[in-house]
């Protein structure tokens, strides 16, 4: 293979560094190979960095391998993007089971992180949907399935064990192409709470308004959505961020007046809507390479997630987040099932929040804030968002470290798959 | 009736995003090259795409005893036949200088082998009537320069070669396109030095089926490498042999 000097950033721009990078577009070109891969680097923080190191990026091994018509079970290579797949399978009857929020995530990265996506209370999350993975271990390809000691260090596993090169994944049927939503205002925190928990929809999210206060805290938009055969409305056009969007673009008086403008587009006795799944799915994707929205200095997200009895724990963290006033537009709230599939999956059982803010010091202090009310609440952070966590916090969150630590270093006992994360968190050296 | 492409060097990167977007299209493809395993791959991916048939079969520029079978079976096939050139090589110069008997391995992959391969199925094509051609050459072979002359040689010999099958060819209905990129972000080019104008493998795929559907007799990709050349073109030799670039 051969390497190339580049500097990566994380999809927040606030965490860069230098690896010399190889992009295989062959499976036979991996054989041997010990660094670590990377999908779409659409993980916000160092997840998909190795500064001073290598790294293999998977995109261009990106093909489909198998569709078994009977059974919806997808052989892939693990560069292709979840949307891509998306796009691809839906005409013929089927989707991936879970879909994280943008389309571009690997399938690779998918796997990595045990993504989520917004119908994790009913269907769980990615690695519960894997029935093989194919992984370079000490150089050699291999297939793991369920009952390999692997497997469960491997989902979820931020490419420690080894790299994945294809996996099969079992599809859900879908019986159309495109997305019947209901939309619905919710005026606060405790009836957004309840509107998630009395949701019956397969796919469920709600959007919150981080900048109100008050009895307004928490409000915000339930979307709840069906696939659907309904026919497809006029798509728009794509947008591109052209350049680093100026300092002003997301300050907080132009996010109050965003924020207000989105809750009032769904009328007050809400709405019943067709979407195209592209749209539902992966809201964002739509404007190519928004996080320049954020400037030069680039954003960070927080996302955590608390269980069921510790909800207030979240209300405390959004108050917080709105006296700040340093919120972005764009804030979720999930309910999230018990569903994991890793070792170090991130879903558990409970209630998860999102959002984003911009690299500053004021930020990167709440945020720091944040994370011990996550602490305390018996949470945990995502490593898929994570930029500024330190290695003491996230210990007390993954109760399987120790287990997972054990895999891997048997899997990767020169320590060749280390990224930037794994160090900062010290996720390797044990206790 | 559905047209049926041979794709020779279907391993390229370049070669790839042509077939996929055929695919989608529902063509069927003959995918020819070395790398077999790779090449099952892209077929399966084409098939699941839309691509009615792809069948991967083994073809090596170097050995003109694997373009039989592959002749065989295009004949066996009903409807237009069309061919794609996608095979090159592009060793470092140094390398070709300190062993000047690569020149010929150089000149059979982008130029003789699939010239013969071309010249080969002429007749088949001749008598269907119908059927296009795509050769990928290069810019590269539009002057000969201090950092990949004889890369640059094969292109200019196969780019002559393709005017002349297009003056045969053009006489039975058969399109013969001929098709110069510039820098492309592929596996031929990665870690390299860096290119300015460089484009995707993609959008020269899409330009192949713009050229193809207005039936152009060469095309440059991307586009404004075509008044890039004529410029490099029209600088005088006693000039131009001075430069570095
Ligand atoms: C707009 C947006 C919305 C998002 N929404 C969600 C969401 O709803 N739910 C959710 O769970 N996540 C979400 N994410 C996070 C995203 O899904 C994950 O970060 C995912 O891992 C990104 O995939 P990637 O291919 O870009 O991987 P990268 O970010 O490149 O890599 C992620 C990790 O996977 C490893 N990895 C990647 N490929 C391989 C491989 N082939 N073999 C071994 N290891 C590999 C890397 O080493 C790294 O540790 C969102 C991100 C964005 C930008
Ligand atoms: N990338 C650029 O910047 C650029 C610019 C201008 C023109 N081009 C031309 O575009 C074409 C495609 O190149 P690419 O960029 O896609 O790079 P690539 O991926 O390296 O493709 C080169 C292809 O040629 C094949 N090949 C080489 N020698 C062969 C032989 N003896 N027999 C059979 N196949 C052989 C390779 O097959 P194996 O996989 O078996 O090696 C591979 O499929 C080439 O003709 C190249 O010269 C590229």
């Amino acid at each position: 293979m051969r390497w190339k000097e580049m500097e990566l950033a994380g999809w927040g721009r606030a965490l860069k560094s230098t690896a010399a990078v190889a992009r295989p577009e062959r499976r036979s070109a991996l054989a041997g190979a010990a660094a670590p891969a990377i999908g779409n680097r659409r993980s916000y923080g160092d997840a998909a960095l190795n500064g001073g190191g290598k790294v293999i990026d998977m995109t261009r091994l990106d093909r489909v391998l198998e569709l078994e018509a009977a059974t919806g079970l997808l052989r892939v290579e693990a560069g292709a993007r979840i949307g891509e797949l998306a796009q691809l399978l839906a005409p013929r009857g089927w989707l991936p089971a879970v879909m994280p929020g943008t389309g571009f995530a690997t399938v690779g990265g998918c796997i990595a992180m045990d993504v989520h996506g917004k119908n994790h209370h009913g269907a769980g999350s990615f690695g519960m949907h894997l029935a093989e993975i194919e992984l370079i271990v000490g150089g050699e390809a291999r297939p793991i399935g369920p009952d390999d000691p692997l497997w469960r260090a491997t989902i979820g596993g931020l490419g420690q064990t080894g790299i994945i090169t294809a996996a099969t994944l079992r599809l859900i049927p879908a019986k159309g192409r495109t997305m019947r939503v209901r939309e619905q205002r919710v005026e606060g925190w405790d009836e957004h709470i309840a509107l998630l928990d009395s949701s019956d929809a397969s796919y469920t999210v709600g959007w919150i308004d981080a900048t109100a206060t008050g009895a307004r805290l928490g409000r915000g938009i339930l979307e709840e959505g069906e696939i659907s055969d309904a026919s497809l409305p006029p798509a728009g056009r794509s947008r591109k961020v052209p350049l680093d969007a100026p300092g002003f673009a997301l300050s907080s008086p132009v996010v109050r007046v965003f924020n207000a403008a989105y809750y009032a587009r769904v009328p007050a006795q809400g709405r019943t809507v067709t979407r195209a799944q592209a749209d539902f799915f992966f809201p964002l994707d739509r404007i190519h390479d928004w996080n320049r929205l954020y400037g030069k200095r680039g954003f960070h997200q927080f996302q955590c997630v608390v269980p069921p009895a510790q909800k207030d724990a979240l209300r405390d963290m959004l108050r917080a987040i709105a006296q700040s006033g340093l919120a972005s537009p764009l804030a979720v709230l999930k309910r999230m099932g018990p569903g994991r599939a890793g070792m170090l999956s991130f879903p558990m059982e409970g209630y998860t929040l999102a959002v984003d803010f911009p690299n500053r010091a004021a930020a990167r202090s709440l945020i720091a804030a944040l994370e011990d009310l996550a602490i305390a609440a018996e949470g945990r952070i995502y490593f898929a968002k994570d930029s500024l966590a330190g290695a003491a916090q996230v210990r007390a969150m993954y109760p399987e470290l120790a287990d997972w630590q054990a895999a891997v270093s048997a899997a990767d006992p020169d320590r060749a798959l280390e990224t930037d994360i794994v160090r900062r968190l010290r996720l390797r050296d044990p206790a | 009736m559905t047209e049926t492409w041979i794709i020779l060097g279907a391993t390229s990167s370049i070669a790839r995003a042509f077939i996929r977007q055929e695919a989608a299209n529902g063509s069927g493809f003959l995918l020819c090259g070395r790398d077999m395993d790779d090449i099952a791959a892209t077929a399966a991916d084409a098939r699941l795409r839309g691509a009615p048939m792809a069948e991967a079969m083994a073809f090596d520029a170097r050995q003109p005893d694997t373009f039989a079978p592959i002749l065989d079976r295009a004949a066996s096939l009903s409807g237009a036949v069309s061919v794609a050139v996608f095979v090159g090589s592009m060793p470092e110069q140094a390398a070709i200088d300190a062993d000047p008997a690569m020149i010929a391995g150089v000149v059979t992959d982008s130029f003789t082998g699939p010239a013969q391969f071309l010249t080969a199925i002429a007749p088949m094509m001749e008598t269907r009537g119908a059927g296009r051609v795509v050769g990928v050459g290069s810019v590269a072979g539009d002057r000969g320069r201090l950092g990949n002359y004889v890369y640059g040689a094969s292109k200019a010999g196969f780019a002559t070669y393709l005017s002349g099958l297009r003056n045969r060819l053009g006489r039975s209905g058969v399109h013969v396109m001929t098709v110069k990129p510039g820098p492309v972000d592929t596996a031929m080019t990665w870690g390299g030095p860096k290119q300015p104008l460089s484009t995707t493998p993609e959008v020269v795929a899409r330009d192949i089926a713009r050229g193809l559907a207005k039936r152009r007799n060469v095309i440059y990709t991307a586009g404004i490498w075509r008044l890039v050349m004529a410029v490099v073109r029209a600088i005088p030799e006693p000039i131009f042999k001075k430069m570095t670039f």
